[in-house]
Formats: structure tokens, C-alpha cells, sequence
């Protein structure tokens, strides 16, 4: 082959193995060869095992040598953000309170990838617990974006967006609590989708805010990750809130969108999220890529409107009540009697001061942050002013999402991020910026409601996202507007988004 | 006035009543009888080597998720109907959030403001008197492990040198039941406590939710107590004894209690809001944790689980399909057998009122049934320190042993002997009958053989009856007996000795 097969998306390398114009076992050293050269001034990864990748694809190819039928994803690796427990390989959360922990069973979308025939390459970097919007609160390292090793990726899922954008995966699992999906996709150039709340199984996927979390794709372009959300997605019965309907026909609609004709397709463009008189926060260049995404949808024949969600505007501070509250139970199980670090039991501490000296030295300023956040906001006495409050709003933002599908819209649009990547360093010390990084995702997060951030562009020759936000269980309307907008930007470039950024930039 | 050993002075507890009104409440946890845990799929039996019956989800691994069991849930409809309660259409679980080895998530999956049932009331008699306990709450949650504290003396954790956790108890469903505070039972209150718990015990056992052993920790009691000043408008300062473990317990820490609390307020004492711990061997109670330190334990609704909503109909067809709950199954049973109400609270304390039903069943008269269950075989319970129920004799056999009696081929005496036989494991009644040779004999050729070789071993008491002392012949009856290891009736054998030695 010619070209880099690191530099394809994931359905061409699926093509490519059918062929047999490629082994699994080439492709994977492709990737791990780009690891090894790339992987210690990215930072993408907490944990590759080249030999067990390499056995399976051998065992892959194996398999297509000797004439077993196998799916679209065999064969091609993939990475998962270190989440997601994987049977025997160590899971961390990015944090120091599980190091060296190695579970004893599989997530359930580590179960349905191994099913699909994928290659495991790794587990990616992530900020601890999920919490952070640079991966800069990773226990272990902070991840560099590709497109500026200065800049972060985002996060929590940053590992992934800087394997997938650097070349170090074909693709990647990402988990979205309040963004962490769609912004890293979006400051990487690539597609991020957070499914509708239940479309995905939770089962084996550490919690971090268990009625927020939901695992999703991230991906070079649209039609790759409707397949990989295909693959994972579906009820499971060990997740009581995983929703039992049949998964919507997603690269189907993939396919159908990249064909361009929106006509007859209403977008409602959210006022509170980058409209008039909210443009706080907000870079101008993020705001001029939007609109011209929006102005194309108008071409390809969707009639847009603006649309008013005033709840929109509590979003935030009711995510920071509902998230840490639900996070400071979630993590109580870490203190060190069953698994992972353990600290002072030395034979001279009770079991409170061993409990206490574990999580003081397990867990990061800002997982402590939050589950000190948590801890008072359902004290009681507490309760009602904040968490219960908090709830009202989530109420709320529901009611916006539903008085404007009823209206009419058939998706709603928005910028995915306020700025592009921001330099490393710049909001450490600022936790509210920090913060703020998530707040257009924020509120498909509290409704349950399906989202797609798809490259809008560049600005300042950093990537910009497109939020495309549907009804729940309508995630196919996601990846069917995303794929034209895919579609069309491309053509008018003449190449992808992601062939622009210099692969070589992420040299250690 | 007296004082134990540790300290406490008591009241004598007539004099308690004479000054003070005792309020009892209790919460009693009953682990239901379910083939699987409450939120896994892990086995629930009783003994199992440490650690065996767990899982990801009971070991609350990180990662793992919890699946609500139907059948826990039904079984708790199923109770809640049973004490009249009202069954919420919505409810949730919640978590309660504290740190302990045993809890292997951070939090115990329970239920909070929302619980499954709601309003109920159970009944219970004490020597005629009806007292009706209310019940609060129902509700389902999901057990602790459990620890155990290697090294010390006490087998406590204070002063242990290491301690170990099995999780084999971790999340195996534990229903709650609440009752609000019962007044007005004065004197009785220790035995209306018991006499609640007995019968809530009864109505699980005849639900078959759980097998409610007290010894084995599937259902346990705490018992709330408090006194207030007789015509006091308000209610004293209670505290709840736990580690009560059998229903004996629940009465003596009752009475040990008001006993105890009457003199901290005899002396200007205050009560303290505390949990006690019971202590079976000496029957007296000792502080625990302060509940004036509580944790807070931040209650919310599980985001991991989804509401839990009964169908009405479904609920419906679940009152329509409850068994003959034990109340009405003994005044039933009253009636048919033709018993008094004191006759059939003995039966019923004897813990024989189902075993003299199905030796009923099995064809004896009530009064034969009644009268081997209660007198013999109540006797040798008793001496083995054993339920009546663990006797190694069946229903079936008593009502052989009662038809053999009856048709004459054994008499009461005998009849000891054949149980002899069947407790040692010899077979049925019948059988022993047949092995040991234990039928009556008639005037058989044997039977006049020991006759007569009575006669002519004792001239001296032939003489003396012949003499006049007829009550003399006894001792010849009794020779005739032991002769044929008891299996001759005597009446007849006194009519033979008559007719040879008078006639």
C-alpha cells in the first residue's frame, strides 16, 4: 500500500481487510509502530500491550484466512478511554487510586467490540474519574493535542480525541458526563457522538455521575462513528437504565445524510448558546465557523430558525450540583479494602485513618474538589436548596429541548465548544474557566438527549465544532445532518478537515 | 431496687408501672428467601464458604451496575398486603451513604421518603387482650456483608488483631419492617412486643418469603423502648437494643429496659438516645454508638436503578392470591377442633398448632393429635432442648401411632415404646410394632404360660391372696408384665391370675 493505512478512516480499513489487501497484523504494527514513535510527547495512552494486540489480530486474520464470516470491524484496532474496565488489562480512571488494578471482567461495550472482531491497541489517557475538560487532571500525564502540542485536547476523553486525530487509533470510545466526548472532538477536528442517555450500556464503564454518563464513539468522520456506535450500542440487561428499543438505523442514515439533501429539515439555532446577547465567552472565529455551518445547512435545503431555551442559561450550575453530588457517592467505594491503592496499614492505623489516608493520596485536587461539592450539597439541611433545586432546573432544561421539538424543529444546533484548545496550562488554576469549557454540551447532558459535534472548520488553524443536537432515541437525525455538513465542508475543501494538520507535529 | 454486675440499677418491674407508661416500637429485618441476591445474580445460601456467592456487582467493583430482582420486590408486595398496608404505584431506592468495611459500595441501596408499603397494622393477642401494633413502613433494601473480628476476647472489633469481611451476605434482599410507637400496653408491653414478632415471623413462614430463623440471622430485631411519666402528654427518650436474636429476647429486653430506664428517672436522670446492645447470656443491655453523633447519611435517589411501579392489577391479583394468613387460620382451626381460646393459645405457644393440623389431616381425631403433640413428644422437646418441629417423627406417623392405638393393637404404654422406636430411626409406628414385637397379646399360649409361671414362682403371694389380701395379686400382674415387656394388657392378665389363683 501506498498511503499510511494510520492516516484512513476506520470503514476504508474495513474494506481494505475484507480485501485481503491488508492483514490485520500489518495494520495493527502500523499502529503500534506509530505509538511507540509518537506516544511519549502526545501522551495518548495509559496502557498498550503490543503483544496482546498483535496475537488477536493475528487471530482475526487467522480467521478470515480459513473462510469464517466475519463483520465490517474485524480486524480493525481501536482504543478505549481507561473507563472502561477490560478483563486483566489494568483500568485506572486516571487515577492513582486504581494503579495496577486489573479487573475481573469486561465492560459491556469491551464485551460487544471484542464480539465485532475489533483489536484492542490500548486504554487512553482522561482526566481522573472523567473530571476536567483538558485531560490535564489525568493522574499520570497531562495528553497533547495534535493539531498544537501547546494546546490541550480537551477532555475527559483527550486521550482518545489525541489518539484518533494523531493517528494512534482508527478510532476511539469515549465517555460524555457533561461534554467530554463532543468538546475534546471538537478541539481535535474529529466526530464525537454522545448517544441518547441509555442508548449505550453503563455496565462496566466506572461511574463518575451515573444519570449523565453515556459512552460514544469518536471518530475521523461520520459513517465511522455511526459503525462504531453501532457495534456497542443496544439494551443490556445488566444496566437497569439502558433503554430496551432497538438501536436506530445510524451509518444508514450516515449514508443517506453525506448525500447532501436536507430539504425539508427544520434547525433551530439555540439563541442562549453563542446567539445574540450571548456571546460571553465566546471566540469570534468559533462564532463566524457556526454560522457559516449553519448557513450551508441552509443550502442544502434545511429551513432554519432561532430558538429560545432559556433554562439553557442554568445549565451550568445545576450540572455542578447533580454531577459532584452523584460523583461523591459513585467514588465512595474507593477506600482501599477490596482493590487498588491502599495506604498506612501498617498494623498501627484504625480502619478510618487507613480509609482516609488512601483517598487523601489516591485521589487528585479536583476529584476531592467535587466530592467535597458533592458531599455538602446533599447534606442534610442542603439538600433541598441544591441538589433538589438542581433537579428543577434539569426539569426545566427538559422542557426547553421538548417545547422545541414541538415547535416544529427537527434538531438544534450550536457551537460544541466556546474557544478552540487553549494553551496547557492557561485554566488550571481557574476551575470555573475550566468549567465553562463545557457550556453548550451541557444541556443535552442533563436532558438525556442525543449530540454530534462535527468539524465546522478551523479558526486561528485550530479545529471548531458543530453541535448537532436531537430528540432522545432520534440519534440517527445527529448523524444524518452531521454527515451533510461533513459532506459538503469536504467537497468545498477538496480534502478532509484532518488532512490538514501536520502529522508530523506531534513528534516527541 | 436491685443493680447488675455491670452497673445498671434496676427497677422491680411492677413497681416501674406504677409511675411509668412504656412506649415499644420495632424494626425488624427479615432476609427473604430469594434463589438470587437483591441486585445480582449471585446464590443466597445459607453457610457457604466465605466469599463464594459473590460477584462484581456485590463486591461493588468499579464499574458494575445493580439489577433490581422482580422476585424481592413481589415478595414484599406480598408481605406489605399482608399487614393491610396501602402498596405505593411509584416508589424508588435510594442510597444511604456511609463508610463501613461491610458496605461494599460506600452506600447501602435502601429505600428513603418513597417505600414500597406504607400504613399497615398487624394484630396480636396477649392472654385474650387484642393489641394492635401499626405498621409504619415496608421496605426493601439489600443486606450488609459481614464481619468478622479475628483476635480480642470479645470477638468485637475493639481490641481485635485483624479483621475479615465475607461478602457471601452482601446484597442478599432484606426487607425492613417498621411499626410506629405502641402505647397503652402497660404491664404487657414486653409480651406484646414478642407476641408481634412471633406473629410476623408466622405470616412470613405462611407467605414463604423467607425462612425467618432467628438463629441464623434472617430476621432481626431491633427493639425501640421509652417511658414516659404516667399522664404525661409526651413521650420519653427511647433507645433501640439491638442483637436481640430469638423471641424470648425481644420480651426480656423490653423488660430490662423500662426496667433500667425507670431508674435513670427515678434518680433525675436523663435517658440517653443510644443504641443498646443485648446481651443474650445476662439479659441485660449495654450502650453502643450515641445516636446524637448520627452520620449524616445523605439519602438520594439511585440514579442506577429505575422507579419501581406496581401495576394495580398486578397488585390485586397478588392480594387475591395470598394464602390463609395465620389469624384466621387459628380461629378456623378453633372452631373445627371445638377448642377453647386458652386451649388454643397452648397449642399455638407449644409452636404445634401445624403439626397437630397435619397429623389431622393424616387422619387422627384432633384430641389424639393434641394430646401426643402436647404431652409426650412436648415432653421430649423439652428434654432435648429442641422445637417440637425438629423432632425426628412425622405428622403421618403420630396419626399411625394414634389409629394403632385406637384399633386396640397397641396401649398408651406401648404406644411410648413404638416412638422410641421411630425417634431412634427404626421406621413407622407399624413397623416398630412388627421389629419389637410391642403388640398387645391376647390370651395367647404364652400369655398363660407366664401366668402360670407367675403362680409358681411366688406361693407366699398366692397364699396371702387366697388369705384375703387381694390387692396383694398386683404384684403378680406386674410379674406377668415384665414377663412379656409390657405387651400383655393388664386387665386381662389380673382376670386370669383371679380366675387361677381365687377361682
Amino acid at each position: 500500500m501506498d498511503t499510511d493505512p494510520t492516516a484512513l478512516d476506520a470503514v476504508e480499513l474495513g474494506r481494505r481487510l475484507a480485501a485481503g489487501e491488508l492483514s490485520s497484523v500489518d495494520l495493527t504494527r502500523a499502529f503500534l509502530d506509530r505509538i511507540a514513535e509518537r506516544d511519549a510527547g502526545l501522551g495518548a495512552y495509559l496502557h498498550v500491550d503490543g503483544d496482546a494486540a498483535l496475537a488477536r489480530a493475528a487471530e482475526i486474520d487467522g480467521a478470515r484466512g480459513s473462510g469464517v464470516e466475519l463483520g465490517p470491524l474485524a480486524g480493525v484496532p481501536v482504543a478505549l478511554k481507561d473507563v472502561f474496565v477490560t478483563e486483566g488489562v489494568p483500568t485506572t480512571s486516571g487515577s492513582r487510586i486504581l494503579e495496577g488494578w486489573r479487573p475481573p471482567y469486561d465492560a459491556t461495550v469491551t464485551t460487544r467490540l471484542k464480539a465485532a472482531g475489533t483489536v484492542l491497541l490500548g486504554k487512553t489517557n482522561m482526566d481522573e474519574f472523567a473530571m476536567g475538560s483538558s485531560t490535564e487532571n489525568s493522574a499520570y500525564r497531562p495528553t497533547r493535542n495534535p493539531w498544537d502540542p501547546d494546546r490541550v485536547p480537551g477532555g475527559s476523553s483527550g486521550g482518545s480525541s489525541a489518539a484518533v486525530a494523531g493517528g494512534l487509533a482508527p478510532w476511539a470510545l469515549g465517555t460524555d458526563t457533561g461534554g467530554s466526548i463532543r468538546q475534546p472532538a471538537a478541539l481535535t477536528g474529529l466526530v464525537g457522538h454522545k448517544p441518547t442517555y441509555g442508548g449505550v450500556s453503563r455496565y462496566g464503564m466506572i461511574a463518575f455521575s451515573s444519570s449523565l454518563d453515556q459512552a460514544g464513539p469518536m471518530a475521523r468522520t461520520v459513517l465511522d462513528a455511526a459503525l462504531l456506535h453501532e457495534a456497542i450500542g443496544g439494551h443490556d440487561p445488566r444496566d437497569s437504565t439502558s433503554i430496551d428499543a432497538p438501536v436506530p438505523v445510524l451509518a444508514e442514515a450516515a449514508r443517506r445524510g453525506a448525500g447532501g439533501d436536507l430539504s425539508g429539515l427544520r434547525v433551530g439555532v439555540v439563541r442562549e448558546l453563542g446567539g445574540e446577547g450571548h456571546t460571553d465567552g465566546y471566540e469570534p472565529g468559533v462564532l463566524a465557523r457556526v454560522q457559516e455551518a449553519v448557513a450551508l445547512l441552509e443550502r442544502l435545503g434545511a429551513e432554519v430558525r432561532e430558538v429560545s431555551c432559556p433554562a439553557f442559561d442554568l445549565a451550568l450550575p445545576a450540572y455542578y450540583l447533580i454531577a459532584p453530588s452523584e460523583a461523591s457517592s459513585n467514588l465512595a467505594r474507593f477506600e482501599g479494602v477490596r482493590f487498588g491503592l491502599r495506604v498506612g496499614d501498617d498494623g498501627s492505623r484504625s480502619l478510618e485513618e487507613v480509609m482516609s489516608l488512601t483517598r487523601e493520596q489516591g485521589f487528585g485536587p479536583e476529584v476531592k474538589r467535587r466530592i467535597i461539592l458533592g458531599t455538602y450539597a446533599l447534606s442534610a439541611g442542603y439538600y433541598d436548596a441544591y441538589y433538589g433545586q438542581a433537579q428543577k432546573v434539569r426539569t426545566l432544561i427538559g422542557r426547553d429541548f421538548a417545547a422545541a421539538w414541538e415547535s416544529g424543529v427537527d434538531v438544534l444546533v450550536s457551537p460544541t465548544s466556546p474557544t478552540v484548545a487553549w494553551p496547557i496550562g492557561a485554566r488550571v488554576d481557574d476551575p470555573l474557566a475550566m468549567y465553562a469549557a463545557d457550556l453548550c454540551t451541557l444541556p443535552a447532558s442533563l436532558a438525556g438527549v442525543p449530540a454530534t459535534s462535527v468539524p465546522a472548520g478551523l479558526s486561528g488553524g485550530l479545529p471548531v465544532g458543530l453541535q448537532v443536537m436531537a430528540p432522545a432515541l432520534a440519534d440517527d437525525r445527529c448523524y444524518r445532518v452531521a454527515a451533510a455538513v461533513e459532506a459538503a465542508l469536504d467537497d468545498a475543501r477538496g480534502h478532509r478537515l484532518l488532512d490538514e494538520l501536520d502529522r508530523r507535529g506531534v513528534a516527541p | 431496687m436491685t443493680v447488675t454486675q455491670t452497673g445498671d440499677r434496676l427497677v422491680d418491674f411492677d413497681e416501674v408501672l406504677t409511675r411509668y407508661e412504656p412506649v415499644i416500637g420495632l424494626e425488624t429485618h427479615v432476609e427473604l428467601g430469594t434463589a438470587s441476591k437483591m441486585f445480582c445474580g449471585c446464590a443466597t445460601t445459607f453457610g457457604a464458604e466465605p466469599n463464594t456467592q459473590t460477584c462484581p456487582v456485590c463486591l461493588g467493583l468499579p464499574g458494575s451496575l445493580p439489577v433490581a430482582n422482580a422476585a424481592a420486590i413481589e415478595a414484599t408486595i406480598r408481605i406489605g398486603l399482608a399487614l393491610g398496608c396501602r402498596i405505593a404505584s411509584w416508589c424508588r431506592f435510594a442510597r444511604k451513604n456511609y463508610f463501613y468495611p461491610d458496605i461494599p459500595k460506600g452506600f447501602q441501596t435502601s429505600q428513603y421518603d418513597e417505600p414500597l408499603c406504607t400504613a399497615g397494622h398487624l394484630d396480636v393477642e396477649v392472654d385474650g387482650e387484642t393489641y394492635r401494633v401499626e405498621i409504619e413502613r415496608v421496605h426493601l433494601e439489600e443486606d450488609t456483608g459481614k464481619n468478622l473480628h479475628v483476635g480480642g476476647a470479645t470477638g468485637r472489633i475493639h481490641g481485635a488483631d485483624h479483621s475479615l469481611v465475607d461478602f457471601n451476605r452482601a446484597g442478599i434482599p432484606l426487607v425492613e419492617i417498621v411499626t410506629r410507637p405502641v402505647a397503652g400496653a402497660g404491664a404487657k408491653a414486653p409480651e406484646v412486643a414478642r407476641a408481634y414478632v412471633a406473629e410476623l415471623r408466622d405470616i412470613i413462614q405462611t407467605l414463604g418469603a423467607s425462612d425467618v430463623r432467628m438463629e441464623q440471622g434472617s430476621l432481626r430485631c431491633d427493639v425501640n423502648t421509652s417511658l414516659a411519666p404516667i399522664g404525661s402528654l409526651a413521650w420519653g427518650t427511647r433507645t433501640e437494643t439491638k442483637n436481640v436474636n430469638s423471641l424470648r429476647s425481644v420480651e426480656r429486653a423490653v423488660r430490662y429496659e423500662m426496667r433500667r430506664q425507670a431508674a435513670v428517672l427515678d434518680a433525675g436522670g436523663r435517658v440517653l438516645q443510644e443504641t443498646r446492645h443485648f446481651h443474650e447470656d445476662t439479659g441485660t443491655t449495654s450502650p453502643g454508638r450515641s445516636k446524637e453523633e448520627a452520620t449524616d447519611y445523605r439519602y438520594f435517589p439511585e440514579p442506577d436503578l429505575v422507579p419501581v411501579a406496581p401495576d394495580a392489577d398486578w397488585v390485586e391479583r397478588l392480594r387475591a392470591e395470598l394464602p390463609e394468613l395465620p389469624a384466621a387460620r387459628r380461629r378456623r382451626l378453633q372452631e373445627e377442633w371445638r377448642l377453647s381460646a386458652t386451649e388454643m393459645t397452648w397449642l399455638v405457644n407449644a409452636g404445634a398448632l401445624g403439626l397437630v393440623e397435619a397429623t389431622v389431616a393424616a387422619g387422627a381425631t384432633p384430641a389424639e393429635a393434641r394430646k401426643w403433640w402436647l404431652g409426650d413428644l412436648a415432653r421430649r422437646a423439652n428434654d432435648a432442648g429442641a422445637e417440637l418441629g425438629d423432632l425426628a417423627v412425622t405428622p403421618a406417623q403420630v396419626a399411625e401411632l394414634a389409629r394403632l392405638v385406637g384399633e386396640g393393637t397397641i396401649n398408651d404404654k406401648l404406644a411410648r415404646q413404638v416412638l422410641d422406636g421411630v425417634l431412634a430411626g427404626e421406621g413407622d409406628p407399624a413397623q416398630v410394632v412388627q421389629a419389637r414385637g410391642l403388640a398387645v397379646m391376647g390370651e395367647s399360649d404364652e400369655l398363660v404360660a407366664a401366668v402360670e409361671a407367675a403362680i409358681a414362682g411366688a406361693p407366699d403371694v398366692v397364699e396371702k391372696v387366697r388369705g384375703g389380701k387381694v390387692q396383694a395379686l398386683g404384684a403378680l400382674v406386674g410379674q406377668v408384665m415384665k414377663a412379656t415387656r409390657g405387651t400383655a394388657d393388664a386387665p386381662t392378665v389380673r382376670r386370669m391370675l383371679e380366675e387361677r389363683v381365687l377361682g
